[in-house]
Protein backbone atom coordinates (compact mmCIF):
# COMPACT_ATOMS: atom_id res chain seq x y z
CA UNK A 1 0.00 0.00 0.00
CA UNK A 2 1.22 3.24 -1.04
CA UNK A 3 2.01 6.16 2.30
CA UNK A 4 -0.86 8.17 2.28
CA UNK A 5 -0.18 12.42 -0.02
CA UNK A 6 0.49 14.74 2.60
CA UNK A 7 -2.11 17.66 1.44
CA UNK A 8 -0.47 20.40 0.56
CA UNK A 9 -1.03 23.50 1.76
CA UNK A 10 -3.05 26.09 -1.19
CA UNK A 11 -3.40 29.66 0.29
CA UNK A 12 -6.39 30.30 -1.95
CA UNK A 13 -8.03 28.55 -4.67
CA UNK A 14 -7.59 29.37 -7.98
CA UNK A 15 -9.96 32.32 -8.86
CA UNK A 16 -11.71 30.72 -12.27
CA UNK A 17 -13.09 27.46 -13.23
CA UNK A 18 -11.64 26.78 -16.27
CA UNK A 19 -9.67 28.26 -19.47
CA UNK A 20 -10.97 27.36 -22.60
CA UNK A 21 -9.34 28.40 -25.87
CA UNK A 22 -10.71 29.87 -28.86
CA UNK A 23 -10.93 29.81 -32.09
CA UNK A 24 -10.44 26.12 -32.74
CA UNK A 25 -12.23 24.17 -35.03
CA UNK A 26 -11.89 20.70 -33.85
CA UNK A 27 -11.82 21.33 -29.76
CA UNK A 28 -11.35 18.26 -27.94
CA UNK A 29 -13.97 17.01 -25.80
CA UNK A 30 -11.44 16.19 -22.90
CA UNK A 31 -10.65 18.15 -20.55
CA UNK A 32 -6.61 18.79 -18.60
CA UNK A 33 -7.65 18.57 -14.98
CA UNK A 34 -5.64 21.16 -13.42
CA UNK A 35 -4.95 20.42 -9.21
CA UNK A 36 -5.27 23.22 -6.61
CA UNK A 37 -2.00 22.60 -6.26
CA UNK A 38 -0.53 22.42 -9.16
CA UNK A 39 -1.98 26.08 -9.39
CA UNK A 40 -0.46 26.73 -6.24
CA UNK A 41 2.71 25.51 -7.58
CA UNK A 42 2.98 27.83 -10.49
CA UNK A 43 2.07 30.48 -8.82
CA UNK A 44 4.22 30.52 -6.37
CA UNK A 45 7.16 29.55 -8.41
CA UNK A 46 6.71 31.71 -11.33
CA UNK A 47 4.00 34.63 -10.47
CA UNK A 48 5.63 35.64 -6.94
CA UNK A 49 9.09 34.41 -7.87
CA UNK A 50 10.58 32.21 -5.13
CA UNK A 51 12.13 29.45 -5.23
CA UNK A 52 11.51 25.88 -5.15
CA UNK A 53 13.44 25.54 -1.41
CA UNK A 54 11.00 28.54 -0.28
CA UNK A 55 7.85 27.51 -2.39
CA UNK A 56 7.69 24.29 -0.95
CA UNK A 57 8.46 25.22 2.68
CA UNK A 58 5.29 27.73 2.20
CA UNK A 59 2.92 24.61 0.67
CA UNK A 60 4.20 21.82 3.43
CA UNK A 61 5.60 19.70 1.87
CA UNK A 62 9.57 18.75 0.73
CA UNK A 63 11.51 20.14 -2.27
CA UNK A 64 11.49 17.15 -4.46
CA UNK A 65 7.63 17.09 -4.03
CA UNK A 66 7.45 20.87 -5.09
CA UNK A 67 9.60 20.16 -7.97
CA UNK A 68 7.04 16.94 -9.11
CA UNK A 69 3.83 18.93 -8.62
CA UNK A 70 5.21 22.04 -10.45
CA UNK A 71 6.54 19.43 -13.32
CA UNK A 72 3.26 18.09 -13.42
CA UNK A 73 1.53 21.84 -13.42
CA UNK A 74 3.81 22.52 -16.88
CA UNK A 75 3.32 19.47 -18.08
CA UNK A 76 -0.50 19.93 -17.87
CA UNK A 77 -0.50 23.47 -18.87
CA UNK A 78 1.47 22.87 -21.87
CA UNK A 79 -0.75 19.96 -22.78
CA UNK A 80 -3.68 21.73 -22.91
CA UNK A 81 -2.09 24.25 -25.21
CA UNK A 82 -0.57 22.13 -28.09
CA UNK A 83 -3.64 19.81 -27.62
CA UNK A 84 -6.61 22.20 -27.93
CA UNK A 85 -7.50 21.01 -24.81
CA UNK A 86 -9.96 22.86 -22.22
CA UNK A 87 -8.06 23.49 -18.24
CA UNK A 88 -10.64 22.75 -15.73
CA UNK A 89 -9.34 23.45 -12.15
CA UNK A 90 -10.44 20.36 -9.84
CA UNK A 91 -9.79 20.03 -5.94
CA UNK A 92 -7.06 17.61 -5.81
CA UNK A 93 -4.81 17.14 -2.04
CA UNK A 94 -4.87 20.19 -1.07
CA UNK A 95 -5.46 21.93 2.36
CA UNK A 96 -7.10 25.23 2.07
CA UNK A 97 -5.87 27.83 4.49
CA UNK A 98 -9.94 28.11 6.29
CA UNK A 99 -11.19 25.70 8.53
CA UNK A 100 -13.09 22.86 6.85
CA UNK A 101 -14.44 19.47 7.70
CA UNK A 102 -14.23 16.37 5.42
CA UNK A 103 -16.48 13.51 6.15
CA UNK A 104 -15.17 10.30 5.59
CA UNK A 105 -18.61 8.42 5.34
CA UNK A 106 -19.81 11.13 2.55
CA UNK A 107 -17.21 12.83 1.40
CA UNK A 108 -18.89 16.03 1.77
CA UNK A 109 -16.83 19.40 2.79
CA UNK A 110 -18.02 21.42 5.09
CA UNK A 111 -17.63 24.16 7.85
CA UNK A 112 -18.53 24.71 11.53
CA UNK A 113 -19.20 28.42 11.75
CA UNK A 114 -18.42 30.06 15.48
CA UNK A 115 -20.75 29.27 18.35
CA UNK A 116 -21.17 25.22 17.05
CA UNK A 117 -19.52 23.01 18.85
CA UNK A 118 -21.14 20.12 16.88
CA UNK A 119 -18.11 17.94 15.88
CA UNK A 120 -20.38 15.67 13.31
CA UNK A 121 -21.21 16.12 9.62
CA UNK A 122 -23.48 18.60 8.19
CA UNK A 123 -25.37 15.98 5.68
CA UNK A 124 -24.85 12.69 7.10
CA UNK A 125 -24.72 13.28 10.63
CA UNK A 126 -21.75 10.82 11.10
CA UNK A 127 -19.28 11.24 13.69
CA UNK A 128 -16.31 10.31 11.11
CA UNK A 129 -15.07 13.58 10.25
CA UNK A 130 -11.46 15.62 10.05
CA UNK A 131 -10.33 18.42 9.88
CA UNK A 132 -8.81 19.16 6.93
CA UNK A 133 -6.61 22.14 8.20
CA UNK A 134 -5.36 20.71 11.69
CA UNK A 135 -3.32 17.90 10.21
CA UNK A 136 0.14 18.79 8.79
CA UNK B 1 -33.49 24.91 11.41
CA UNK B 2 -33.15 25.71 7.52
CA UNK B 3 -31.27 24.43 5.26
CA UNK B 4 -30.75 25.40 1.90
CA UNK B 5 -29.82 23.26 -1.05
CA UNK B 6 -29.51 25.07 -4.76
CA UNK B 7 -31.41 23.10 -7.05
CA UNK B 8 -31.82 22.87 -10.85
CA UNK B 9 -35.93 23.31 -10.82
CA UNK B 10 -39.00 23.49 -8.37
CA UNK B 11 -39.60 19.90 -7.41
CA UNK B 12 -38.16 17.40 -5.22
CA UNK B 13 -37.00 15.18 -8.09
CA UNK B 14 -34.94 17.94 -9.34
CA UNK B 15 -31.25 18.08 -9.79
CA UNK B 16 -29.10 18.92 -7.14
CA UNK B 17 -27.25 22.36 -8.64
CA UNK B 18 -23.55 22.73 -7.90
CA UNK B 19 -23.47 26.40 -8.79
CA UNK B 20 -24.30 28.91 -6.15
CA UNK B 21 -24.98 32.34 -7.12
CA UNK B 22 -26.22 31.03 -9.92
CA UNK B 23 -28.49 27.90 -9.52
CA UNK B 24 -31.74 28.56 -11.20
CA UNK B 25 -33.61 27.31 -7.49
CA UNK B 26 -33.01 27.62 -3.73
CA UNK B 27 -34.78 24.43 -1.88
CA UNK B 28 -35.74 25.60 1.60
CA UNK B 29 -35.68 22.35 4.08
CA UNK B 30 -36.99 23.39 7.49
CA UNK B 31 -35.57 20.41 9.42
CA UNK B 32 -38.23 21.29 12.52
CA UNK B 33 -41.83 21.59 10.31
CA UNK B 34 -40.18 19.07 7.73
CA UNK B 35 -41.77 21.99 5.17
CA UNK B 36 -40.00 22.06 1.72
CA UNK B 37 -39.99 25.30 -0.16
CA UNK B 38 -38.92 26.62 -3.43
CA UNK B 39 -37.59 30.08 -4.12
CA UNK B 40 -36.36 31.24 -7.56
CA UNK B 41 -33.34 32.90 -7.88
CA UNK B 42 -33.74 36.31 -9.36
CA UNK B 43 -29.92 36.45 -10.14
CA UNK B 44 -29.54 32.95 -12.07
CA UNK B 45 -28.19 35.72 -15.14
CA UNK B 46 -26.81 38.90 -12.91
CA UNK B 47 -23.29 39.92 -14.32
CA UNK B 48 -22.26 39.78 -11.50
CA UNK B 49 -22.29 39.88 -7.27
CA UNK B 50 -24.68 36.73 -7.95
CA UNK B 51 -22.93 34.67 -4.94
CA UNK B 52 -23.63 37.70 -2.84
CA UNK B 53 -26.85 38.05 -3.66
CA UNK B 54 -27.65 34.64 -2.76
CA UNK B 55 -25.90 35.04 0.60
CA UNK B 56 -28.11 37.99 1.16
CA UNK B 57 -31.18 36.03 0.23
CA UNK B 58 -29.78 33.18 2.46
CA UNK B 59 -28.93 35.87 5.70
CA UNK B 60 -32.77 37.31 4.97
CA UNK B 61 -34.81 33.93 5.11
CA UNK B 62 -32.48 32.64 8.40
CA UNK B 63 -30.91 30.03 6.56
CA UNK B 64 -28.25 27.65 9.23
CA UNK B 65 -27.02 25.42 6.55
CA UNK B 66 -26.15 25.38 3.02
CA UNK B 67 -25.61 23.02 0.81
CA UNK B 68 -23.93 23.74 -2.32
CA UNK B 69 -20.94 22.39 -5.35
CA UNK B 70 -19.00 25.43 -4.97
CA UNK B 71 -19.07 29.13 -3.10
CA UNK B 72 -17.24 32.02 -4.39
CA UNK B 73 -14.60 33.93 -2.05
CA UNK B 74 -17.29 36.99 -1.79
CA UNK B 75 -19.74 34.76 -0.58
CA UNK B 76 -17.85 32.53 1.31
CA UNK B 77 -16.66 35.94 3.07
CA UNK B 78 -20.13 36.94 3.73
CA UNK B 79 -21.27 33.68 4.92
CA UNK B 80 -18.33 32.93 7.54
CA UNK B 81 -19.67 36.38 8.78
CA UNK B 82 -22.98 35.34 9.57
CA UNK B 83 -22.00 32.06 10.82
CA UNK B 84 -23.75 29.84 8.34
CA UNK B 85 -22.32 26.42 7.78
CA UNK B 86 -21.43 25.90 4.30
CA UNK B 87 -21.36 22.66 3.07
CA UNK B 88 -19.79 21.20 -0.54
CA UNK B 89 -21.01 18.53 -2.04
CA UNK B 90 -18.93 17.13 -5.25
CA UNK B 91 -21.23 13.95 -6.45
CA UNK B 92 -23.11 14.51 -9.87
CA UNK B 93 -26.55 13.50 -10.85
CA UNK B 94 -27.92 13.94 -6.87
CA UNK B 95 -31.64 14.94 -6.45
CA UNK B 96 -33.16 17.15 -4.03
CA UNK B 97 -35.18 14.16 -2.41
CA UNK B 98 -31.68 12.01 -2.50
CA UNK B 99 -29.79 15.18 -0.40
CA UNK B 100 -32.81 16.02 2.04
CA UNK B 101 -33.00 11.99 2.78
CA UNK B 102 -29.56 11.23 3.47
CA UNK B 103 -30.32 15.21 5.56
CA UNK B 104 -32.79 13.36 7.73
CA UNK B 105 -30.71 10.24 8.08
Amino acid sequence: MPRHRRLRKVVAPPGFHGFKPYGVVDISQDKVELLYEEYEAIKLSDYDGLNHENASKLMGVSRPTFARIYESARKKIATAFVEKKEIKSVYGNALLDENWYLCNECNARFTIPRGRSQQQCALCSSANTKNIKGEK
Amino acid sequence: MKTLITASDNNTEALFDKRFGRAAWFCVYDEDSKDIKFIENMNVNANNGAGTKAAEKAVELDIKKIISGDFGPKAKDLLTKFQIQMVIIQEDELTINQIINTLTG
